[in-house]
């Protein structure tokens, strides 16, 4: 079922008792439903609703496609500072915003919950419900634009999406340095993060015997090579990485390019006092993983059975979920509901209409 | 009565000079900081633990006593308005700043904690709370959350919200609930946000997890005097479209200015109709660049006086200013009401002009500050509430003015909530199936109406 229109997709919904949404369908595990839920394929809603570059604010469908948008947004000097997740692979922006998957640009501004400012979504009785506005700020009624942010289409099928959107940065440039464990990247990894340095991503990524951070600045050209200076007389000399070759590493990074065939791709929320625990034990399991955001989030490359790494996360006390994969059980480690949340969930889906993957 | 069986039992949880009863006491707590509306209270208790103030919340939900949580009554949209004969949940002394984190860049504190005290606790780590409502000497983070609090910085650095990372909030049945965490990121649905900003519908926010920011290496903070409103507008649509991503940019105009500078001399020029702060920050090099960029554009934006703080001290002088406006504005009436609508920024002048020929109709002074690199007015409509139909020509006008933020595409509140002031705005901004979603969302959380009741929606709770 693919609507083109807001008032198809409402006949939809009415008529049926068990659905869930989907865009690009670039995070599979989120769209493991059984037979009885009727999908609603919401790349039919496609469109560029509104953009004003001198407002800062664009308004899309939740069926357009990110890599479309950026190309928009670009040809104005302006991108989306959540720096969105799989937009080679067709990444949508609701199902972005539905899966709450930023990437690693993330860390110079903030995620998708600070920068989106309005949500238009279809209730389960075929309602359309709106939050928030156009504007970048606004204090009425309450955030349900906030609350759509990783809600996995739990409270309805977004419709549209407003973003506050910033200058791009004229040029970016990246440091790679490399340690032999990972204490010692984080080491290093938490004496650049409480300077006043304004980086535009940093992960930590082990390959082979190494741990390796990756610092990417953005600016004016004429003074990043001095910025990067800086950064080495703290962290030590690296490699310096620019031009083509700086975009296709983090174009990888971004769609992760590094996930194999077979592999689950799992999203753990950490902060770098507990990834020591998480890396030994993914390091003994000879999973791949990326460290995100400066080690507030690990992405794993996972092949083993998923219990084990449920039952691993559970015991360090770390909350994870399925993005890419098939497994029947995609939230891992702790659980995470709680009475509030139950409330709201029977609050804005009263008929249960909305399948919680 | 009911509400005198649940005194009867706080008495049992507070002592007497924690438990306020007594006609004269409860003065203080009869208004906020819109002061057009009061309500006495049944009695105020002034929590200290946050074990007393989920023992309260339980009593007043085991007799159905309304209560409303108050920080230090700063709300300008009556937020904290006590309900009639209801409890007041004074919640000052509830400020330990739990723990600073400064490798995680996270504070834990309480909600009674005051914003800048953040801010002066972090200092010595080299960080620092991002959002600066002007009211951040005095208001807590209690009520920085249920309101969303803005500032000047907004555009750049967002609001309150934007910087909260995990919350414990007590339920209005009482029940103690964790949401969100230590990390930037998350796997489920954001429910700090849709906290943030609900106003006390929600129950009350004990304990907070701040995101802590590196203070920014460089400030360049510029003061730009115009012969009008519309240049200095003007300049601000300029600096925008060069790519540069301003920390601030803030507009007065002249009595706005005549009152700032006669509460607390901050230099400012006082023949100029439009006064423009504009401020850069981040690492010195990037904001060594851009201030080139910048300072071509105001100088050849028709800026008749331009002053650059040259250090610090000059920086927070011209940030005074700015901040005591609205205090300040007391000098020159008895009374007034400030509005907090949002326009986009190219409707800023158009809103501008409006409101002078609002002011004409109504026959009233208007001073205005306003965020303008956000679209964030604050008019101050001043009058004198002894004068017969004052207030009423007041009200009306700031309504004007609310369905011209409605009209231009904005908004009618950027960060001071709808609390008392804009219920009839809200159905106006927000169509029936949305305002009926978030009174359903209402409901269920609060059953039977007693965390801060007859605040955001219409009802008829008094």
């Amino acid at each position: 079922m693919r609507p083109t229109k807001i008032s198809e997709l409402q006949e939809l919904v009415r008529a049926h008792s068990k659905l869930s949404a989907s865009g690009g369908k670039t995070k599979s595990a989120l769209h493991n439903v059984s037979d009885d839920v009727k999908n609603l394929d919401l790349t039919g809603l496609e469109g560029v609703i509104e953009y004003n570059p001198s407002e800062f604010t664009i308004t899309a469908q939740a069926g357009a496609d990110l890599k479309q948008l950026n190309l928009i947004l670009g040809d104005h000097g302006q991108y989306l500072p959540f720096d969105p997740a799989f937009i080679e692979r067709g990444a949508t922006v609701g199902g972005t915003v539905a899966s709450g998957v930023s990437g690693p640009g993330r860390y110079r501004y903030g995620g998708i919950r600070d920068f989106i400012i309005g949500v238009a979504y279809v209730d389960g009785q075929g309602k359309r419900v709106n939050s928030g506005g156009m504007v970048v700020k606004n204090a009425a009624g309450f955030d349900l634009s906030k609350l759509m942010v990783g809600s996995l289409g739990r409270y309805g099928a977004l419709v549209d999406c407003s973003f506050k959107v910033f200058p791009k940065p004229e040029s970016l440039m990246t440091l790679q340095v490399g340690f032999s464990s990972m204490e010692e990247a984080v080491e290093c990894l938490l004496s650049i993060t409480r300077m006043p340095i304004d980086l535009y991503a940093l992960e930590i990524i082990p390959r082979a015997d190494q741990y390796y951070i990756y610092i990417r600045m953005g600016g004016i050209p004429e003074t990043l090579i001095s910025r990067i200076d800086r950064l080495r007389m703290i962290c030590g000399d690296g490699e310096v990485i620019e031009g083509e070759e700086d975009d296709e590493i983090w174009k990888d990074i971004t769609n992760f390019t590094w996930l194999q065939s077979g592999e689950l791709l799992v999203k753990v929320p950490i902060t770098p006092k507990n990834v020591d625990d998480l890396d030994k034990y993914l390091a003994e399991s000879s999973a791949k993983r990326h460290y995100s955001v400066g080690c507030n989030v690990a992405w794993v490359a996972w092949r083993n059975p998923i219990e084990a790494l449920d039952v691993q996360l559970r015991n360090i006390g770390l909350s994870g979920l399925v993005i890419v994969g098939q497994v029947d059980k995609i939230h891992l480690g702790l659980e995470k509901s709680n009475k509030f949340s139950k409330l709201v969930k029977e609050a804005l889906d009263p008929g249960n209409k909305w399948v919680e993957v | 009565m009911v509400v005198d069986k649940l005194l009867d039992e706080l008495v049992e949880l507070y002592p007497v000079d924690r438990l306020l009863t007594n006609k004269a006491a409860l003065i203080t707590y009869e208004s906020d900081a819109l002061t057009s509306f009061k309500r006495t209270p049944r009695a105020v208790v002034i929590a200290e633990t946050q074990e007393e103030v989920i023992e309260t919340v339980r009593k007043c939900h085991e007799y159905r006593v309304p209560f409303v949580a108050r920080g230090s009554g700063t709300s300008l949209s009556g937020g904290s308005l006590p309900v009639q004969d209801g409890i007041v949940i004074a919640l000052n002394r509830l400020n330990r700043i739990i723990s600073i984190d400064p490798e995680q860049r996270i504070a834990v504190v309480e909600a009674g904690v005051v914003n800048s005290d953040v801010s002066q606790a972090a200092d010595p780590y080299g960080l620092y709370f991002a959002p600066d409502p002007s009211s951040q000497p005095i208001c807590t983070i209690g009520g920085n959350l249920a309101f969303n609090s803005g500032g000047a910085h907004c555009l750049k650095y967002g609001m309150t919200s934007n910087h909260v990372l995990g919350l414990k909030i007590v339920l209005p049945d009482g029940e103690v609930v964790e949401l969100g965490g230590d990390s930037l990121e998350s796997v489920e649905p954001d429910l700090v946000g849709i906290f943030s900003g609900s106003e006390g519908l929600f129950g009350i926010a004990l304990q907070a997890t701040l995101r802590l920011l590196p203070k920014p290496e460089c400030y360049k903070t510029i003061l730009a005097a115009y012969r009008s409103l519309e240049s200095a507008g003007d300049a601000v649509a300029k600096v925008v479209e060069s790519g540069l991503l301003p920390g601030a940019l803030e507009i007065m105009d002249n009595l706005a200015i005549e009152a700032a500078e006669a509460a607390v001399q901050a230099g400012y020029p006082l023949d100029c109709e439009g006064l423009l702060i504009v401020e850069l920050d981040g690492e010195r090099l990037t904001v060594e660049h851009d201030f080139k960029i910048l300072l071509e554009i105001i100088e050849k934006s028709g800026a008749y006086e331009i002053k650059i703080a040259k250090d610090n001290l000059e920086r927070q002088r011209i940030w005074k200013g700015r901040k005591s406006a609205f205090s300040a504005v007391g000098r020159l009436s008895p009374d007034y009401i400030v509005q907090d609508g949002v326009v986009p920024r190219g409707r800023l002048s158009d809103a501008l002009a409006e409101i002078k020929r609002l002011g004409k109709k109504y026959n009233l002074r208007v001073a205005n500050v306003f965020h303008a690199g956000d679209g964030n007015l604050h008019p101050l409509i001043l009058f004198n509430g002894r004068d017969d139909g004052a207030l009423e020509r007041a009200e009306e006008m700031a309504s004007e003015i609310l369905d011209l933020c409605i009209q231009y595409g904005g908004s009618i509140t950027g960060e001071h909530g709808i609390g008392m002031e804009k219920r009839d705005h809200l159905p106006k901004m927000f169509d029936l199936n949305s305002i009926n979603t978030m009174k359903s969302l209402h409901k269920i959380i609060d059953p039977h109406m007693i965390s801060n009741p007859g605040k955001v929606f219409l009802t008829d709770v008094p």
